[in-house]
């Protein structure tokens, strides 16, 4: 009987020795209890999702792109049934030049001013800088030529142009129309006048009943 | 005649009995102990293609993850593209052998082979978009990422552990503004319970309890 507990023992110390204790870090892939080709089930359906590989396609991916001169349908923010807004979503005039303000579909306000915030401090800041002067972050490590938003040139540069560089990027700066929807490419947009106003501010341009937070008689 | 079998046999049975007993608790400690994800997975970090850092990244250069992880909000996570680390090292380490597959994957069109780290079974429906608008931070489930070199997975993604917290939400949610900041304490932390079930009960969150939320 001593012996038998003995290897008990021993067989416990030996698991344990071998699996170690919860918490350890490892790299093969985590061990399936109860493995698909003994117990087949449904963990591991065929099914394509997003970013899954897949042999058919040629590139081998499930994600596909849209065929060249597709419009997207889409329900965007004005509720159209297909993108073909041009001020919208190319930020052109009927006549093909850069459309100055903003779509008449979307609506200027506090809502939309905030949510531009939210997405430049997002996508923006780390190079532009959160007050927009070309100062972010990673200028320190090496990113040169990040332009400061205040200057002349783009203080008078039309709303259209800009959408336009955050649709298609220009020279170093890459596109960010994967990651920001035309409407938000919008919200970014007004924010980025917000910035450059608020640099050529004047005491004039304080409402008098704010002026005493301030300090300013 | 000789006795064929010692009086001690007589005590065999209760002690096998007894024997089987321990070697079943012990058994079950086992099996619960190393074949539940606790074990199983929890600790997994794949190497990875591309030795990318949240640390760096995150911690260091206090990137949003929504920067690179932009459809976490809208349509569930997925890794970044190419192009997004391309937005910066087009300027930023150009030369660096650590970035050699990104420049090749930006050149070919081929995608980076990530390795996934968090896996669910297809029988599961999990979406993003739900819990990280309603106040559930990514810390609750994939722990402090901002000082992780490589991505470690730090919860076992069981059923037990998606019930646990829709079982008691107020525990775990935290303010909106909170939600992509991992350094941020829960609501029920930072204002008591009270402050916590007032915000449950006002932004009437009901996490599903029932099999066809989560099995659908
Ligand atoms: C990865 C760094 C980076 C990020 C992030 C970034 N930019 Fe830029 N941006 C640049 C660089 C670099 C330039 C200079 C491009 C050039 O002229 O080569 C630039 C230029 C610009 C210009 C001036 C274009 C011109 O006509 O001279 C605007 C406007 C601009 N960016 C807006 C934005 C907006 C809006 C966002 C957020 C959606 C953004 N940028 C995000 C790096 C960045
Ligand atoms: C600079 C881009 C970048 C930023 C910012 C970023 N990530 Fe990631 N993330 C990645 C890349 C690339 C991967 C895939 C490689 C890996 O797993 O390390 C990844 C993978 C992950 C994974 C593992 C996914 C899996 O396979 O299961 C998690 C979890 C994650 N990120 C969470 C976060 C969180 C939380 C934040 C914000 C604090 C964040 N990330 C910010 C680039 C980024
Ligand atoms: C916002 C800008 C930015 C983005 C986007 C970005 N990085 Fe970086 N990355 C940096 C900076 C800054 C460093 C640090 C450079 C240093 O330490 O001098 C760095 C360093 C690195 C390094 C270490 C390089 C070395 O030689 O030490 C790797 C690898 C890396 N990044 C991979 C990635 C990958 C993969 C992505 C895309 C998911 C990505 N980065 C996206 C800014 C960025
Ligand atoms: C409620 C728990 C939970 C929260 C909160 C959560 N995640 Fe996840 N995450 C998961 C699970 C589960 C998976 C695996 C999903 C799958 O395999 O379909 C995952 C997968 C991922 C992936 C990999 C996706 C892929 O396709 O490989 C990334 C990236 C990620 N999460 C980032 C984040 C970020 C960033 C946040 C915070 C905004 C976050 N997660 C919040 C549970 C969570
Ligand atoms: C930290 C807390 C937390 C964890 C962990 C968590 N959830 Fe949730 N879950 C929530 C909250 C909060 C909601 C939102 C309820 C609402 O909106 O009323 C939610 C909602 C859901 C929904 C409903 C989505 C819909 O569209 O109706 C599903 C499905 C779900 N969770 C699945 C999961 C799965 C699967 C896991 C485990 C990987 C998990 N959750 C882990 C808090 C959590
Ligand atoms: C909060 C979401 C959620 C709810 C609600 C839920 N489940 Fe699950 N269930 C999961 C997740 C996540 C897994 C995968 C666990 C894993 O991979 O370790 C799972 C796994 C399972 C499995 C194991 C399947 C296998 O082959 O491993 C069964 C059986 C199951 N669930 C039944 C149920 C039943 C019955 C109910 C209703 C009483 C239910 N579940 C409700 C999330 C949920």
């Amino acid at each position: 009987m001593r012996t038998l507990y003995i290897l008990t023992a021993f067989a416990v110390v030996l698991t344990v020795s071998l699996l170690g204790f919860r918490g350890r870090v490892f790299t093969h892939p985590p061990m399936d209890v109860f493995p698909e080709w003994a117990f087949p089930g449904m963990k591991y359906q065929p099914k394509l999702t997003q970013q899954t590989p897949s042999a058919f396609f040629s590139d081998g991916r499930a994600d596909r792109v849209a065929p060249p001169n597709t419009v997207a349908s889409s329900y965007g923010p004005a509720g159209q049934p297909l993108r073909n807004d041009s001020f919208l979503y190319q930020g052109r005039a009927p006549d093909g030049t850069f459309a100055r303000g903003f779509p008449p579909v979307l609506k200027v306000d506090m809502r939309f001013l905030n949510r531009g915030r939210d997405r430049f401090t997002i996508y923006c800041s780390p190079c532009h800088g959160l007050v927009g002067d070309g100062n972010g972050i990673v200028k320190k490590y090496g990113m040169g030529a990040v332009p400061t938003y205040h200057d002349d040139r783009l203080r008078k540069m039309a709303e259209g142009e800009i959408f336009g560089t955050i649709t298609n990027g220009k020279g170093q700066m890459n596109p960010y129309a994967d990651k920001l929807a035309p409407a938000d490419r919008w919200a970014v947009i007004a924010y980025v006048r917000a910035l450059q106003r608020a640099q050529i501010g004047t005491v004039s341009d304080v409402p008098d009943d704010r002026k005493g937070e301030l300090g300013i008689k | 005649m000789a006795k064929l079998f010692p009086k001690s046999i007589n005590r065999l049975p209760l002690q096998l009995a007894v024997y089987l007993v321990v070697v079943v608790c012990v058994a079950t400690a086992g099996v619960t102990y190393y074949m539940t994800p606790k074990y199983t997975r929890v600790g997994y970090a794949p190497i990875q293609p591309v030795p990318y850092s949240h640390a760096k990244h995150v911690g260091e250069l206090g990137l949003d993850c929504r920067y690179c992880h932009s459809t976490i909000d809208t349509a569930g996570a997925a890794v970044p593209t190419t192009q997004t680390c391309m937005n910066c090292h087009n300027q930023i380490k150009t030369a660096s052998p650590a970035l050699a597959l990104v420049r090749d994957s930006l050149q070919s069109g081929r995608s980076i082979p990530w390795v996934h780290v968090h896996v669910m079974p297809s029988f599961v429906y999990f979406d993003h978009s739900v819990h990280v608008n309603r106040g559930v931070g990514c810390v609750e489930c994939h722990g402090k990422v901002n000082q992780m070199d490589v991505v470690t997975q730090m919860q076992p993604m069981s059923m037990g552990f998606c019930l646990d917290c829709h079982r008691a939400p107020e525990l775990r949610v935290r303010a909106k503004a909170d939600v992509f900041n991992l350094d941020s304490k829960t609501i029920e932390a930072a204002q008591g319970i009270d402050a916590a079930r007032r915000f449950v009960h006002d932004w009437n969150i009901r996490p599903p309890q029932s099999c066809s939320g989560c099995h659908r």
